[in-house]
């Protein structure tokens, strides 16, 4: 049942997209909270306490299909607990969300999933005792073999297994991956599990995929190798939804970036509009420093364009 | 010293109808704990419910020997399903901390003089499995080379003991190299990484702790139909943790490594006992030093350091994948 559902929108979304531009996000006002033409997710009164403290008080938010939407913002700002809480991995106080156009409030993790909001961990979670293959083969859903009494006979589901494995051998391809095919997650580095990880993830066939800081602990040339995948991915039609730390990269590759502080959605816009938001700058950095310029982060697009032509 | 009647000894105990019996729980065990990474210390329970099962079916209702295995099983799944339930939501060691005190009261449950007119009580229930050894297609004699023989009745024990073995081993790598089976290795590995795939954490783990307990519950209709008694207070938490011993000494999450396990544990356990029994009978050991009552004890003294020297030396078990246990697992 899930198969059907999931496999669909990276198809349907993939014109929209080209069509209006990369963000489809012109006419947006750059404040918090600000309707999207085209949400694919929208979040509302969103409020987690811990304690005494309102570690996420989140009004209105919405995230427009086909862009990379960053949340950023200082430690302890509550983006991560924002993703948690939306992903199904903890339980608000109170608030709703809806996914496209489905209310997903309340449910649990893997049917959040199911649905297609996919997340990967700030924490890579390799599973390291099955081999890269194994992972990848693990994430797609819908599969007959993980029943009970079929799995006992072969013949169910060998064809979907053929197919799944043949789809994960092209995204280990696809993410370098391919000569660890056969060795056991544990036995990779770093840069390697977040890579998995996020192969993994797409195995899921998500319409949205919600990275928790995947260039942490990451060496730069693999960060752009990463940048470039994710890229990729929102030019084939997918949402992705970022939080991350490295204000450069953010800056970058963000379409929309959309500021935390306290629990609060304090800004949003687009990467330019926040670089001018005062009130950013002084929330997530102090007075004292400016946010990188524009320049800096327009060679890595330049780069890009010198390796595709 | 008889070194011939020692080994002969030694191997019928590893071949012997207990050796059976304890690998086929020991299977079970594997899958909650070698595949899943559930910490399920009340295995024992499940044995208890399997051998009352068939116990008081035949000789207090005087029901057939298959509805009383049946019934065994259906407890054993009624038992996964009240401790799964509210405890496979929690951590791992909720699960531990539950299971190990579901068993052991299971087992003052089942001895309570409320139950007695259904259970016996302390004194258990006696001669129920006639109709067991009725269908033996054996005939009565002794079957086997030299000292090693077993005779008709233990040999038709072994049958069905060693073919439910190979049942469930069968049954376990068809589950095990299936999809199902790759969702169970990753819950192992890591609860959150799989439910954010969309898989069902809870539901596998549930039908990971019945299929582990549907095979314990075997285990002990078996154990019970071989003594042709039960008595509660032979499910204590020792079996447990023998059961452990056994998994982790073969090779946990290899489909032979209980059965593997189960062998070498009671041939050594059986080895230990006839080398003490003797060497202390014909003064080879001095009684000042070890006495001919302490043999029971210390046998399992020494099979406790022959597990400490394995763990030491070969931490993964004896068919264990040694690669898989030097990841890092983070």
């Amino acid at each position: 049942m899930s198969a059907d559902d999931t496999a669909a929108p990276g198809t349907d979304t993939a014109t929209a997209s080209t069509a209006s531009g990369p963000a489809g996000l012109e006419g947006c006002v750059p404040e918090p909270g600000c309707a999207k033409p085209d949400p694919i997710f929208t979040a509302d009164s969103v409020v987690r306490s811990f304690g005494g403290l309102r570690a996420v008080d989140v009004a209105h938010l919405e995230v427009q299909r086909g862009t990379i939407t960053s949340l950023i913002g200082p430690n302890g700002a509550g983006k991560s607990t924002f993703f948690n809480l939306v992903t199904g991995f903890d339980k608000p106080d109170s608030g709703q969300w809806t996914f496209q156009g489905e209310e997903l409030t309340g449910q649990s993790a893997y049917r959040i999933a199911r649905r297609g909001m996919v997340r990967t961990f700030q924490l890579t979670k390799a599973l390291t005792r099955l081999t890269a293959r194994e992972n990848l083969m693990l994430g797609a859903t819908g599969q007959l073999g993980e029943r009970f009494v079929p799995a006992f006979l072969r013949f169910p589901w060998r064809a979907q297994e053929h197919e799944i494995g043949a789809r994960a051998d092209d995204l280990l391809e696809r993410f370098n991956l391919a000569h660890m095919r056969d060795e056991y997650a544990g036995t990779m580095s770093g840069g390697q599990r977040k890579l998995l990880e996020m192969a993994r993830a797409l195995m899921v066939k998500p319409s949205m995929i919600m990275l928790d800081e995947p260039m942490a602990g990451v060496n730069p040339a693999l960060t752009q190798s990463l940048l470039e995948h994710i890229r990729e991915l929102r030019d084939e039609g997918m949402t992705i939804v970022l939080v991350e730390h490295d204000m450069d990269v953010v800056m970058g590759i963000s379409d929309w970036v959309c500021v935390f502080a306290q629990g609060e959605l304090i800004a949003e816009g687009a990467p330019d509009d926040i670089r001018r938001n005062e009130q950013v700058i002084e929330a997530y950095l102090g007075a004292h420093r400016s946010l990188p310029a524009a320049e800096d982060t327009a060679e890595t697009d330049e780069e890009k364009h010198d390796e595709q032509s | 010293m008889d070194w011939l009647a020692i080994l002969g000894n030694s191997v019928r105990g590893m071949l012997g109808p207990e050796a059976a019996i304890y690998a086929l729980a020991a299977v079970g065990l594997n899958v909650q704990f070698g595949y899943t990474g559930l910490l399920n210390f009340g295995q024992v329970g499940f044995m208890l419910v399997g051998a009352y099962g068939v116990a008081v079916s035949v000789a207090t209702f005087g029901w057939s020997l298959w509805a009383g295995v049946f019934i065994g099983v259906l407890c054993a799944v009624v038992l996964a399903l009240i401790l799964g339930i509210p405890t496979l939501r929690l951590r791992g060691d909720y699960l531990a901390i539950a299971t190990i005190g579901a068993g052991e009261v299971l087992r003052y449950f089942y001895r309570s003089s409320y139950l007695e007119p259904l259970t016996g009580g302390v004194f258990g229930l006696r001669q129920f499995a006639n109709g067991f050894f009725e269908a033996n297609p054996y005939p009565p004699g002794r079957y086997g080379i030299g000292t090693v023989s077993f005779d008709a009745r233990s040999l038709w024990v072994m049958t069905v003991g060693w073919g439910l073995v190979a049942l469930a081993c069968l049954l376990v790598a068809l589950l095990i190299h299936s999809p199902w089976g790759r969702v169970l290795r990753s819950v192992r590995e890591d609860e959150l990484a799989a439910r954010s795939l969309g898989k069902n954490v809870y539901g596998f783990k549930i039908q990971s702790l019945v299929l582990g307990g549907v095979l314990g519950a075997l285990a002990g209709a078996l154990l019970a139909i071989n003594v042709q008694s039960v008595q509660p207070d032979s499910y204590n938490p020792v079996v447990t943790f023998y059961l452990y011993t056994i998994v982790i000494l073969g090779g946990a999450s290899r489909v032979l490594g209980p059965v593997l396990g189960a062998v070498t544990f009671w041939f050594l356990v059986t080895f230990l006992d006839s080398f003490l029994r003797q060497a202390t009978s014909s003064g080879l050991i001095p009684s000042s030093l070890i006495e001919a009552g302490d043999v029971g004890a210390v046998r399992f003294a020494f099979v406790g350091l022959a597990l400490i020297l394995l763990m030491v030396f070969r931490p993964a078990g004896m068919i264990g994948n040694a690669k898989e246990l030097r990841l890092d697992v983070r």
